[in-house]
């Protein structure tokens, strides 16, 4: 069956980073498999290998070194430091990984890094402003609105991004709003009584 | 997720430039909500992806008396757009429910209409199907719950896309554009049975896209959608379908009945669009045309079910056309 190739870059010792790690890069390229080298002919091509990346998550500008096929949420988990919002399913099914990107909140395991180059990133760690919780993240906490917690950064952020696209939902608004989160603990209804309770987000 | 290169043109031209002949070498990236996790799963493993987004239109243009989608445009914004909804109710129907707000903020037209079967055993890397170059398919001995009860073998996939089914129904035409320049292609057209091209499911090459989806005037008609799930949210609908009936007074002039979930292609059913004309729209008119519309019906082991979920779907998508107030 298909090798396996998908181990964490800072555990895997490779061919490439084996001899990137030893200094033979110029050894490394001549040995690229044929894969690699029709890839490359390809005009603008960039990868397999790792390329710069530039993001700009919660108005800061990130720069990494990552391959094309690292997702947002590992770029920013395991290369930036930004671990709030939690890896789940990783197949966009539980919600967990929510980012807000140009307004709209999508799964950020199911996103490319090297695509949201230019676009505006925003993850749960940017949300509070020093120890002042955004509305919603008080409103969660004021209702007791998680148990575990793990699918709480998600639901934040997909929360945040309805009431700024809409500020006074209906119920079965948050209901659709939150259509695309998973609590496996079931709160779900304090997570939508707590929604319903934030005033003050201000249109997006 | 095999390791890939990454292009990502900003023209249609370039686009199809950085793509191959070869199936499955190099791939279109739309939002990526189907091809992700088929990569992480090692169901497809490209050596390229090339991003389309900036290289097709995201737009809706005015186009001799219909509209013209480009096939980049984000399902959310489709389930927004006021013409769309206005001149196409269906499309509009059909685009609210696909996936989740995430999963529809990314997800485009041209991915969801070439997005692959949700099937278990093709999504599975262990079970080579017909779907992965095998010999097989896993489905009439296996788990076949959610498979095909219509147009079905060899394989017994069910078309995956929402989209397709009332676009079907309006009459849409794809752009596809290649290394030889473009073609438009019928939906009707453009979606193959197993029995006629088993590895894909329709008829876009490897090096080809899908730019565009050119939707004719709409006409005088009413439409009727209506969706069966398991779930509220995030799921596939079981069995559902569109219906366009267009009305002299209040007798049935002609009708489009086009059914999804329950074949490897959106399923058309001039049974039971013939069933409706001439007639008024009662609950029997409609019952007996969705009765109709499953008389060829070959269930498999686990999904017999499924016959009387496309029935129910088809008769109340009938009755909403004709404004008459459903479950």
């Amino acid at each position: 069956m298909a090798k396996k190739d998908d181990a964490p870059d800072g555990l895997r010792l490779d061919r490439r980073n084996f001899f990137r790690t030893t200094g033979f890069v110029g050894l490394a390229e001549t040995i690229a498999s044929p894969a690699e080298l029709a890839a490359q002919s390809t005009p603008a091509s960039v990868g397999p290998g790792d390329v710069p990346v530039r993001l700009n998550v919660n108005g800061r500008q990130i720069d990494l070194m990552i391959e094309p096929r690292v997702t947002l949420l590992d770029a920013l988990r395991m290369r930036a430091n930004l671990t709030g919002n939690k890896r789940g399913c990783d197949r966009g099914a539980c919600g967990a990984c929510t980012m807000i990107v140009d307004g709209r909140p999508v799964y950020s395991c199911s996103t490319l890094a090297i695509e949201v180059q230019g676009k505006q990133i925003r993850n749960v760690d940017g949300l509070a402003n020093g120890d002042q919780l955004h509305p919603v993240q008080q409103a969660f906490c004021d209702k007791d609105a998680l148990m575990c917690g793990f699918c709480t950064p998600g639901f934040i952020m997909a929360s945040v991004a309805l009431l700024e696209k809409n500020p006074n939902p209906t119920p079965e608004q948050i209901k659709k709003g939150l259509d695309g989160n998973i609590c496996r603990c079931g709160t779900f209804s304090r997570i939508f009584e707590a929604v319903s309770s934030v005033k003050g987000v201000q249109r997006g | 997720m095999k390791a890939f290169a990454y292009v990502n043109p900003t023209n249609e031209k370039d686009a199809i430039a950085a793509l191959s002949p070869q199936l499955e070498q190099a791939m279109p990236l739309g939002g990526g909500q189907d091809l992700l996790a088929r990569m992480k799963d090692y169901v497809t493993q490209p050596d390229r992806i090339v991003n389309v987004k900036s290289a097709l239109e995201s737009t809706v243009t005015p186009s001799g008396g219909g509209l013209r989608i480009g096939a980049a445009m984000k399902m959310v914004d489709v389930a927004e757009h006021a013409e769309i909804r206005r001149m196409y109710p269906a499309i509009g129907a059909a685009a609210i429910e696909v996936g989740t707000p995430q999963i529809r903020n990314q997800a485009t037209v041209g991915g969801n209409l070439n997005q692959r079967p949700r099937c278990w055993y093709y999504r599975n890397e262990e079970f080579v199907c017909f779907k992965k170059g095998g010999d097989r398919c896993f489905s009439p001995a296996g788990e076949n719950q959610f498979h095909a009860i219509l147009g079905g073998g060899p394989s017994f996939i069910v078309h995956p896309s929402s989209l397709a089914v009332p676009m079907l129904a309006y009459g849409a035409t794809f752009r596809l554009a290649g290394p030889k320049g473009e073609r438009l292609v019928p939906a009707a057209d453009y979606f193959t049975l197993p029995r006629q091209s088993l590895r894909m499911e329709n008829v876009l090459a490897p090096d080809e896209l899908l730019t565009h989806v050119i939707l004719p005037a709409p006409g005088n008609v009413k439409s009727g959608h209506y969706e069966v799930r398991y779930k509220a949210s995030h799921d596939w609908p079981i069995a559902f379908a569109t219906v366009l009936i267009s009305f002299n007074g209040s007798t049935v002039q002609s009708a489009k009945v086009v059914m999804g979930a329950v074949a490897p292609i959106p399923w058309r059913s001039p049974e039971a669009e013939q069933a409706l004309v001439g007639k008024t729209i009662t609950e029997e008119t409609a019952a007996a045309a969705a009765e109709a519309a499953i008389r060829n019906a070959r269930p498999l082991s686990q999904n017999a079910y499924k016959v009387d979920v496309a029935k129910t779907a088809v008769k109340r998508a009938i009755l909403r056309a004709a404004g008459i107030q459903t479950a």
